[in-house]
C-alpha cells in the first residue's frame, strides 16, 4: 500500500514529532505558568521572542537555528564536542525545528489554562498546608492539566506539518530526515508527482485531524470532569 | 489561645489599613461594610499577605513580625480558613477535600486523623456527599465540606469569611446551628468576617467594628453604624 520511502517518512514524522512535544512540554510548562502568573521587568519582551517562530518566515527559523546549532555554531560546536549530539541533517535537528516552530502554539494554550485556574484556589491549599511546589503539583497543574494537552496536541499537529526550518537544519535525506512534508515536496518535484503525492498526503490529513480530534476530546473531557461543561 | 494583631497595610488605590486588636479565645466578629478592609485582616492573618507593617501572635507564637523580618509561610501557621467563596477544589471529590490538609500532616498522625474525619463528617452531616463532586452540591452543602475541610487540617485558629453571604435566611439558620455544634465540639479561638452582625449575633463572643480600615470602638449595637451595602 505505502513504499518503503513513504513508511519511513511517516515513522520519522511521528517520531519528531512526539520527541518534539516531550522534549518541549517542561519548557512550556514553566513559562506558560511564568507568563500567566507572574510580572517582571522584560515579560514583553520575553512574549515576542517567543511569539517569534509562529511570524517569522520558516526558512528565517532555519538559518537562525543553523547559526546557532549548526556544527560551528555557537550552540552546535559545542554540543557536538562534549555531549557528542549533532543536530545538522539529523532526524534530531528535525525535531529541534519543529519544537521551535510548535512552541509558541503551546505555551500560549498552556498560558491560557494557567490563566484559568483561580488563585484563590491555591491560597486555599496553602492555608490546608500544601507547601508552594505541592500546591502547584495538586491543584494549578490539574486544573490547567485539559489546556496542556491541548497545547501538546496543537504542537504535536504543528510538528507534522513543519517544513521551511526543517529542511534548512536537517535537510531532505530520505530514511534520515525526510518527514512527510518534506517527502511530498519531493514527489511533486518528481515527472507525475501529484498522483504519486495523493497517499501521503491523505495520511497527512488523517494524521492532522486524529491528533486535533483526539486533544479536542481529551479537553472536553477534562472540563466536562470539572463540571464547567456538561455533556 | 490569644490572638493579637496589629498590622498596617496599604493598596496603591490609596485604600490604608490600621488595625489592632486582640481576641481573647471565643468567636470573634468582626463587621463592617464592603471595602472596610475585612478580608485583607484574614489575608494577612492566613499569612497571604504581607503587611507592609505589623506583629501578629497566636498564644505564644510570633506569625509576624515585620521589624524582624519574620513571616511564618501560610502551610506552617496552623490557621484554618473558610473562603468567602468557599473555595473547594474542583478536580477532587468531596472526600478529597476533605482529607486534602491531613496529606501533609506528619503520618505519625494518620489514626487521629482517621477519627477525626469520621467525627466532622458526622457532626457536619456530610456523610453521604463523600463521593460527589463539588459542582454538583447545594450551596449549604459546599459551605459545610469547606468548614469540615478546615476543621480537619487542626487548626489553632479558624478564620470565617462571610460564612452565610451567599445563603437564603433557612440556610444561614441552618449553617449557625452547623457553626455552633462544631464551635461547641472544637472550641477554637474563631475570627468570623461579617457586613451583618445579625446573621451570627448568637456565636460571637466579642464584637469588632471595622470601618475605612480602622477598628472603631464597639458599641452596644454594632449594626446601625454599618448598613448593608448589598
Amino acid at each position: 500500500m505505502f513504499t518503503a520511502a513513504e513508511l519511513d517518512a511517516i515513522w520519522l514524522s511521528l517520531l519528531v514529532a512526539t520527541v518534539a512535544v516531550v522534549a518541549s512540554l517542561p519548557l512550556g510548562i514553566g513559562l506558560g505558568w511564568l507568563l500567566a502568573r507572574r510580572h517582571f521587568r522584560g515579560k514583553s519582551l520575553l512574549e515576542t521572542l517567543l511569539h517569534l517562530p509562529l511570524v517569522l518566515p520558516p526558512v528565517v527559523t532555519g538559518y537562525l537555528l543553523l547559526v546557532l546549532f549548526g556544527r560551528h555554531g555557537w550552540l552546535g560546536e559545542p554540543l557536538e564536542r562534549w555531549l557528542g549530539i549533532r543536530l545538522v541533517f539529523d532526524w534530531k535537528g528535525a525535531a529541534l525545528a519543529a519544537a521551535v516552530a510548535a512552541f509558541p502554539l503551546m505555551v500560549r494554550s498552556i498560558r491560557l489554562a494557567f490563566s484559568g485556574v483561580d488563585p484563590r484556589l491555591v491560597q486555599a491549599a496553602r492555608t490546608l498546608g500544601a507547601s508552594r511546589w505541592n500546591a502547584f503539583r495538586t491543584v494549578t497543574l490539574p486544573l490547567a492539566s485539559h489546556g496542556i494537552v491541548a497545547g501538546a496536541v496543537l504542537a504535536f499537529a504543528r510538528s507534522l506539518g513543519e517544513f521551511g526550518a526543517t529542511i534548512m537544519i536537517a535537510g531532505n535525506i530520505p530514511g534520515v530526515t525526510q518527514t512527510i512534508p518534506l517527502l511530498v515536496y519531493t514527489q511533486l518535484e518528481t515527472p507525475g508527482g501529484l498522483k504519486h503525492a495523493r497517499g501521503i498526503v491523505v495520511v497527512s490529513i488523517v494524521l492532522a485531524a486524529g491528533a486535533l480530534a483526539v486533544g479536542e476530546y481529551l479537553e472536553r473531557r477534562g472540563r466536562a470532569r470539572l463540571g464547567t461543561i456538561h455533556d | 489561645m490569644a490572638l493579637s494583631f496589629e498590622c498596617q497595610h496599604d493598596y496603591p488605590t490609596g485604600f490604608e489599613l490600621r488595625a489592632q486588636f486582640t481576641a481573647p479565645g471565643g468567636v470573634t466578629a468582626l463587621v463592617g461594610p464592603s471595602g472596610s478592609g475585612k478580608t485583607t485582616i484574614l489575608s494577612i492573618l492566613a499569612g497571604l499577605l504581607r503587611p507592609r507593617q505589623g506583629l501578629i501572635r497566636l498564644g505564644d507564637r510570633i506569625l509576624c513580625d515585620t521589624q524582624r523580618d519574620v513571616h511564618v509561610k501560610p502551610e506552617q501557621r496552623g490557621i484554618g480558613m473558610v473562603f468567602q467563596d468557599l473555595c473547594l477544589f474542583p478536580h477532587l471529590s468531596v472526600r478529597q477535600n476533605l482529607q486534602y490538609g491531613t496529606r501533609w500532616c506528619d503520618p505519625a498522625r494518620l489514626n487521629f486523623d482517621r477519627a477525626q474525619f469520621d467525627r466532622v463528617v458526622q457532626m457536619l452531616q456530610i456523610d453521604e456527599l463523600l463521593d460527589r463532586q463539588p459542582h454538583t452540591l447545594s450551596g449549604g452543602q459546599r459551605q459545610r465540606v469547606a468548614l469540615g475541610r478546615a476543621l480537619l487540617r487542626g487548626p489553632q485558629l479558624l478564620l470565617l469569611d462571610e460564612p452565610l453571604s451567599a445563603l437564603d435566611q433557612p440556610l444561614q439558620d441552618r449553617i449557625v446551628t452547623y457553626l455552633e455544634r462544631v464551635l461547641a465540639e472544637y472550641p477554637l479561638p474563631t475570627l468570623l468576617v461579617t457586613h451583618r452582625l445579625s446573621q451570627v449575633r448568637r456565636l460571637a463572643s466579642q464584637v469588632l467594628c471595622l470601618q475605612g480600615g480602622q477598628i472603631m470602638p464597639a458599641t452596644a449595637d454594632a449594626e446601625p453604624l454599618h448598613p448593608d451595602s448589598d
